[in-house]
C-alpha cells in the first residue's frame, strides 16, 4: 500500500465514516484506540473524520464505521451507495471495521425504519433484519481462532438478526448475549470486519484493535505493560461481571 | 391563561381517592423517617395500587405544567415554580426528580389544596402523563442520547410526543425551536411558544427527523435540504447571557445557577411564566434567586474542602457540566456508576471530550471508575483513582473542588456528604 510519506515508518490512516450518522454509543472511543495503540508502538497515526457531506477517501488503511438510529443508518448506506469512496477502498484491501449500524450496512440489506428493506454495500455477503426480541446487556463471545484474539467482551444494544453467506465467516461465538442471533456474533471476510459489540469493541478489546493495526502494518511489537494495566483490569472486571 | 378559579382539587375525590392518597402519604413519610430517599415514590405507588386511575384523580381542577426533555427538567421544573410561585398560589411540583407516574401522584397527594402543578416528566412518560393529567402547558427542553439501555431510540420518542401533542389542540406548547428533534415533535401542536434556547449538544440530529435527509446549520438556524422542515420563527431568544423577549427587548439574565444549559432553563422557564400572565421582571426576580437544585450545584464544606457537587446523566449534559467548571488549578472529581437509572452502558463516556481537563489534578470515583480511567487515559488526562469523596478531598489539599457525577453517583455522594448536601 503507498502511503506517499517520504522517510520514517508511514503512517497509519484512519477513517471514521460518517461520525455525524453514525456515531452513538461512544464509537469515538474505536478510533482513540487504534490510535493510541498504534502511536504507543511508535507508528504514526492520520486521522480523518469523514461526514456525510463528504466523500470518503479511497487510500485510507483502516475504515471505521459505528452505530446510529435507523433513519441515519438509511441515509448513510444511501451516501455511502451513491459516494463509493469506501466499497473502492475495500476492493483494494483496506481494513474495514464496522460495529452495529455500521455492520448491517457493510452487508447487502438491512431493515430500515419501518422494517423496509435498503440496500447496503454489500462488502459482506450478510443480511439483517429486524428480531423478535431486542438484546440489550453485556455480551460474551470466544473469538475464531484462527484469527488469534482473546474472548470478546462488550454491551449490545440492538434487535437486529443478521444471516451470512457461504463466503462469509462468523467473528465470533456468543457465550452471554444475543450478536447475530444464531449463537454467533459478527462476521469477517479477508479484512472486512462487523460486530454488533459495543463498550465500545476495541477498548474493551485489545487485542481485536492490535488485529486490525496488524493488518496494516504488519507485526506489531508489545507494549509497555504499564500502558495496559488499566485496560486489562477493566477487561477482568467486564468478564468476571458476566453470569456463567 | 384565562382559566377561572378551578374548584377545590380534593372535593371531588372520590373516597376510595382520598383514602388511597392517604395512605400513600403515610407510606411515603414513614419512607422518609426511615431514610429512604424523599419517600415520594414510595407512596405514589401504593396510591396507585389502591386507585390505578390516581393521577387523573388528583389532576383533576388544577392547572398543570409538564416539563420534560433529556436535560434540565428538574431544574427548569424549579424555575417554573419560582416564577409562577410569585402568583401567591400554593404549587404542586415533583422538586427531586422523581419523574414518573408515581412520583407525579405522590407530588399532587402532598399539595392537596395546590390549584397549579408544576411537574417534571421522563420523556418516555411524558405521552401518558399528557393524557392523564390533561396539562394545560407542555415544556420540550431539548432531545439526546440517554440511557439507550432502556430508553427508544430518540426519533421514536420524538414520533411520541409529536402524535400526542397533535391530538391535544387544548395544549400549549412551550418548545426549545433550536433542536430540530424538539421542533419537530411540537410541528403538529396547535399553540407553540418557539424559544431559542440554544444546543450545545448537535450530534444527534443531523438528521432532519421529518424525511430522514442532512440538515444544514448555520449558526443556530437550520433547515432540511430536502423537504420543507426548518426552524420555525422564534419568540423568546437566549442571545449569550441575556434573554431577549417577544417584544423584541434584551435583558441580562444574571442567574445565581451557572452555565449556559441554565440560562437555557431560565428564558424557557420565562416563557411559560407568561402564559401564565407573570410579568417580565417579577419572574425574572424569583428565577434569578434560585441557587441549587436538588442537590445540583450545592456548595458543601467537607474537611475544610468547599466541595459544588455538578450532576449530569449523558453525554449533552456532560458537555455543558464540563463547561462550568471552576478554572484549573480547582481540582475536580468524577464519579461514574452503570446502575439501571444510570443506563448499564458505559459507552457514552467515548462521546465526551475530556481533553480540556489535562494540566489540573483530576480524581476518578465511582463503580464503574475503571472505564472512566480508561477513557481519560485515552485523551492523555492525568488523573488518580480514589475509592471515595473524602479520599479525593484529603489528596487533593485544595480550598475548593468540583464534584462531577452522573446519577446515582451523585445520589451516593449525597448520602455520603448528608442530606444537606
Amino acid at each position: 500500500m503507498e502511503r506517499g510519506l517520504g522517510s520514517g515508518p508511514s503512517a497509519i490512516r484512519l477513517v471514521w465514516v460518517y461520525p455525524d450518522l453514525l456515531s452513538t454509543y461512544g464509537d469515538r472511543g474505536n478510533l482513540l484506540v487504534l490510535a493510541r495503540r498504534a502511536r504507543l508502538r511508535g507508528i504514526p497515526v492520520e486521522i480523518a473524520e469523514v461526514n456525510s457531506d463528504q466523500r470518503v477517501p479511497v487510500d485510507g488503511d483502516i475504515y471505521l464505521l459505528g452505530g446510529g438510529e435507523d433513519l441515519p443508518q438509511v441515509l448513510a448506506a444511501r451516501r455511502l451507495r451513491a459516494g463509493g469512496g469506501l466499497s473502492a477502498a475495500a476492493d483494494r484491501g483496506a481494513v474495514v471495521f464496522a460495529v452495529c449500524a455500521g455492520y448491517q450496512i457493510i452487508g447487502t440489506e438491512f431493515g430500515g425504519a419501518e422494517g423496509e428493506p435498503v440496500a447496503g454495500l454489500g462488502l459482506l455477503d450478510l443480511r439483517s433484519g429486524r428480531g423478535q426480541r431486542r438484546g440489550v446487556g453485556e455480551i460474551t463471545a470466544d473469538v475464531d481462532p484462527a484469527l488469534g484474539v482473546e474472548r470478546l467482551t462488550g454491551f449490545e444494544n440492538h434487535q437486529g438478526t443478521t444471516v451470512r453467506g457461504p463466503e462469509v465467516k462468523p467473528l465470533a461465538t456468543v457465550l452471554t448475549g444475543v450478536g447475530n442471533g444464531d449463537g454467533t456474533e459478527g462476521a469477517y471476510s479477508g479484512r472486512v470486519l462487523g460486530t454488533y459489540l459495543h463498550g465500545p469493541a476495541l477498548v474493551r478489546n485489545p487485542s481485536l484493535a492490535d488485529l486490525l493495526l496488524g493488518w496494516v502494518a504488519g507485526p506489531l511489537p508489545p507494549i509497555d505493560p504499564r500502558q495496559e494495566e488499566l485496560v486489562l483490569n477493566l477487561r477482568r472486571e467486564r468478564l468476571a461481571a458476566v453470569p456463567g | 391563561m384565562s382559566t377561572s378559579s378551578p374548584p377545590d382539587p380534593r372535593s371531588g375525590l372520590p373516597l376510595r381517592a382520598r383514602l388511597a392518597t392517604t395512605v400513600g402519604g403515610a407510606a411515603g413519610r414513614a419512607s422518609r423517617l426511615a431514610g429512604r430517599g424523599d419517600g415520594s415514590v414510595i407512596g405514589g405507588i401504593i396510591g396507585l395500587r389502591l386507585q390505578p386511575d390516581l393521577l387523573c384523580l388528583l389532576a383533576r381542577g388544577r392547572r398543570i405544567v409538564l416539563v420534560t426533555g433529556t436535560n434540565g427538567k428538574t431544574t427548569t421544573t424549579r424555575l417554573i415554580t419560582a416564577a409562577l410561585g410569585t402568583l401567591g398560589q400554593q404549587i404542586a411540583s415533583n422538586a427531586f426528580g422523581a419523574n414518573m407516574e408515581a412520583g407525579l401522584v405522590a407530588a399532587l397527594a402532598r399539595a392537596p389544596d395546590a390549584t397549579m402543578a408544576v411537574l417534571e416528566v421522563d420523556e418516555k412518560h411524558m405521552p401518558a402523563m399528557l393524557q392523564a393529567t390533561g396539562a394545560q402547558v407542555v415544556t420540550l427542553l431539548n432531545l439526546s442520547r440517554d440511557q439507550m439501555d432502556r430508553a427508544a431510540e430518540i426519533w421514536l420518542l420524538a414520533r411520541r410526543w409529536r402524535a400526542v401533542l397533535a391530538a391535544a389542540p387544548d395544549c400549549r406548547v412551550i418548545a426549545n425551536a433550536d433542536d430540530p428533534l424538539v421542533a419537530w415533535a411540537a410541528g403538529q401542536a396547535r399553540r407553540v411558544t418557539w424559544v431559542a434556547a440554544g444546543q450545545r449538544w448537535h450530534d444527534d440530529s443531523w438528521c432532519c427527523p421529518n424525511c430522514g435527509s442532512h440538515l444544514r446549520r448555520d449558526g443556530d438556524d437550520w433547515h432540511c435540504g430536502e423537504c420543507p422542515n426548518r426552524r420555525p420563527p422564534v419568540s423568546w431568544v437566549l442571545a449569550g447571557d441575556e434573554v431577549i423577549d417577544p417584544t423584541g427587548r434584551s435583558r441580562p439574565l444574571d442567574l445565581l445557577l451557572p452555565g449556559r444549559a441554565n440560562r437555557s432553563n431560565a428564558v424557557i422557564a420565562l416563557a411559560v411564566a407568561e402564559v401564565f400572565g407573570v410579568g417580565f421582571t417579577q419572574a425574572m426576580n424569583a428565577i434569578q434567586q434560585v441557587r441549587s437544585v436538588a442537590g445540583r450545584y450545592t456548595h458543601v464544606e467537607r474537611r475544610g474542602c468547599d466541595l459544588r457537587l455538578l450532576l449530569a446523566k449523558n453525554p449533552a449534559g456532560w458537555l455543558e457540566a464540563l463547561d462550568v467548571l471552576a478554572p484549573a488549578p480547582v481540582p475536580v472529581m468524577l464519579a461514574v456508576n452503570a446502575q439501571v437509572p444510570d443506563g448499564k452502558d458505559t459507552s457514552w463516556l467515548w462521546d465526551v471530550d475530556y481533553r480540556r481537563l489535562r494540566g489540573r489534578q483530576v480524581f476518578v470515583a465511582g463503580e464503574r471508575k475503571l472505564d472512566l480511567a480508561v477513557r481519560l487515559e485515552a485523551d492523555e488526562v492525568a488523573f488518580r483513582i480514589v475509592g471515595s469523596v473524602d479520599e479525593a478531598v484529603d489528596l487533593a489539599r485544595s480550598p475548593s473542588m468540583d464534584v462531577l457525577a452522573n446519577y446515582t453517583a451523585f445520589q451516593q455522594i449525597r448520602a455520603v456528604l448528608g442530606r444537606t448536601a
